[in-house]
């Protein structure tokens, strides 16, 4: 069962201005990577080195607040070490937990830092309680963030059936959801997300304003052309719009954000342990505003949750940072099982 | 909860025609010498302890739409240096109100990318070095260490914004 208590909300940081921006607006706790491909925000100049993520950790345990560091990706043989390392350096800097998708590198930790605390990432895409509860008994998970494919009722089912506390995603950019097995941009860039860090990274992309509008290129595949005014998602391949028997159009998804805000009284309801904010790779700006808006609506929802209304000016806040024209509640509302 | 908003004049559309009139001049343009010179003034000693040596003699362009103005510059171990009018590895487009919510920390790029407010042409993972450079800088830290008063001035302006 997860806690009702708690709620927390975790906000991204991406550098060290973000977490104590988060922080400062009331984050509950932050999720940062290192500078490297053991974090799937694998942009160049973004994330933590050792003398900034010292600062970080001393700034927001010193606040009573927790981070919690993602090793998301997949190691590689070749480069094992580099995982280890990174493991033993959240061990030995004290960070709070380190949110892991890889049983290998799970088995490593539990071995060599029992006392760590470790989260399931959602890049472990683990959907069901069997599944949640086999990383329980098997490396001692304490936490898992679910994919975002699930109903709420799902969810419920799986923190029915397991001691596991369960975080969710409360808003950010959507993508196609197969979380940790997601492969399409290794077809334009030969590089995947779960070992090399980002769907699209910065050297693949191509932004060119030309007479029939702004174009987005990918490793030099065209993925999209924007009208003028048109509003822009990321440059990634399932955000595309392609041609489709002589039609063009998002064959895949088109880009969207997810802000399950309206579900705060039924999250809170199942006792969801925490709260997640999409967004590593934004800037300070971001965070900022978007971590005001959720603390406040999850301070209203724990106050009473019977009376919690979403305020227009929070999902005006909310839309206006978002990625695509249309925010959605995602598969959290379905009323069919 | 409003979200802050920085009102800055519009200048008149005619001026942004100039981008196009102005010919590819064989010397520094003394806009990139200005330029140059108010960014070492104020924004070089809180970036120079930054390792810049990958970036190192990359050519930079910052468009401000709304005026017409393009300043082309390069990062040293100096500071900044002004360049003449060349193509650009990397050009940054935006208007000059929007430039200003950026350099006050009072939005987020990607937000200005999406409702297609900021333009990066060239080379896109240099624009997202820097930027994210830029962000792992703290505003307070960069405006202690501008000349005296601009700081000050620098840290008003952002609480103005946000009061509005």
């Amino acid at each position: 069962m997860s806690n009702p208590a708690l709620l927390e909300l975790i906000c991204p940081a991406g550098s060290l201005p973000a977490l104590k921006t988060a922080v400062d607006n009331g984050a509950d706790g932050v999720y940062l990577g290192l500078k490297d491909n053991t974090n799937a925000r694998n942009f160049s100049g973004l994330n933590f080195d050792e003398k900034s993520l010292v600062e970080g950790i001393r700034y927001a345990q010193g606040k009573r607040r927790k981070v919690l560091m993602a090793l998301n990706t997949y190691p590689q043989p070749a480069t094992l070490s580099r995982w280890h390392k990174a493991v033993d350096t959240a061990a030995s800097l004290g960070v709070d937990a380190i949110i892991l998708a890889d049983p290998g590198l799970m088995d490593y930790a539990r071995k060599t830092h029992p006392q760590l605390r470790l989260h399931l990432s959602v890049q472990g895409s683990a959907t069901s309680y069997e599944a949640v509860n086999f990383y329980r008994e098997r490396f001692g998970i304490q936490r898992a963030v679910l994919p975002r494919v699930l109903s709420l009722a799902q969810v419920e089912n799986v923190i029915d059936n397991t001691e596991v506390e369960i975080e969710l995603f409360g808003f950010g950019g959507l993508c196609v959801m197969v979380e940790g097995r997601c492969l399409l941009s290794s077809y334009a860039c030969g590089d995947s997300p779960n070992t090399f860090g980002a769907c699209s990274p910065g050297h693949a992309v191509r932004w060119e304003l030309t007479p029939k509008g702004m174009e987005t290129r990918l490793n030099g595949v065209l993925i999209d052309r924007y009208a003028n005014n048109e509003k822009a998602g990321y440059p990634t391949l399932c955000k595309g719009r392609f041609e489709v028997q002589g039609e063009t159009y998002y064959a895949l998804e088109e880009p969207t954000s997810l802000n399950s805000m309206d579900m705060l009284p039924e999250m809170a309801r199942l006792g969801i342990a925490a709260i997640k904010i999409e967004g590593r790779q934004r800037s300070p700006a971001y965070v900022a505003q978007v971590t005001q808006v959720w603390r406040a609506a999850i301070d209203a929802v724990k106050k009473n949750r019977e009376t919690f209304k979403t305020q227009p000016a929070w999902q005006a806040a909310l839309a206006k940072v978002s990625e695509g024209s249309m925010n959605t509640l995602g598969a959290y509302y379905r009323p069919w099982k | 909860m409003t979200l802050p908003t920085l009102h800055l004049p519009t200048l008149p559309r005619v001026l942004s025609r100039l981008t196009v009139t102005i010919p590819a001049w064989p010397f520094t343009p003394p806009t990139s010498r200005a330029f140059a010179f108010a960014a070492n003034l104020a924004a070089w000693p809180s970036l120079r302890e930054l390792d810049w040596s990958h970036v190192h003699g990359r050519h930079f362009c910052v468009q401000v739409s709304d005026i017409g103005l393009q300043f082309f510059f390069t990062l040293h171990a100096e500071g900044f240096r002004a360049e003449r009018r060349s193509r650009a590895d990397v050009t940054f487009t935006a208007t000059s109100a929007d430039f200003a919510r950026l350099a006050l920390r009072l939005e987020d790029p990607d937000t200005l990318f999406f409702n297609r407010r900021l333009l990066i042409e060239g080379d896109t993972d240099l624009g997202l070095t820097v930027k994210n450079m830029l962000d792992a800088v703290e505003l307070e830290t960069a405006a202690a260490k501008m000349p005296v008063g601009l700081g000050h001035l620098v840290l008003a302006l952002r609480r103005l914004a946000l009061k509005d």
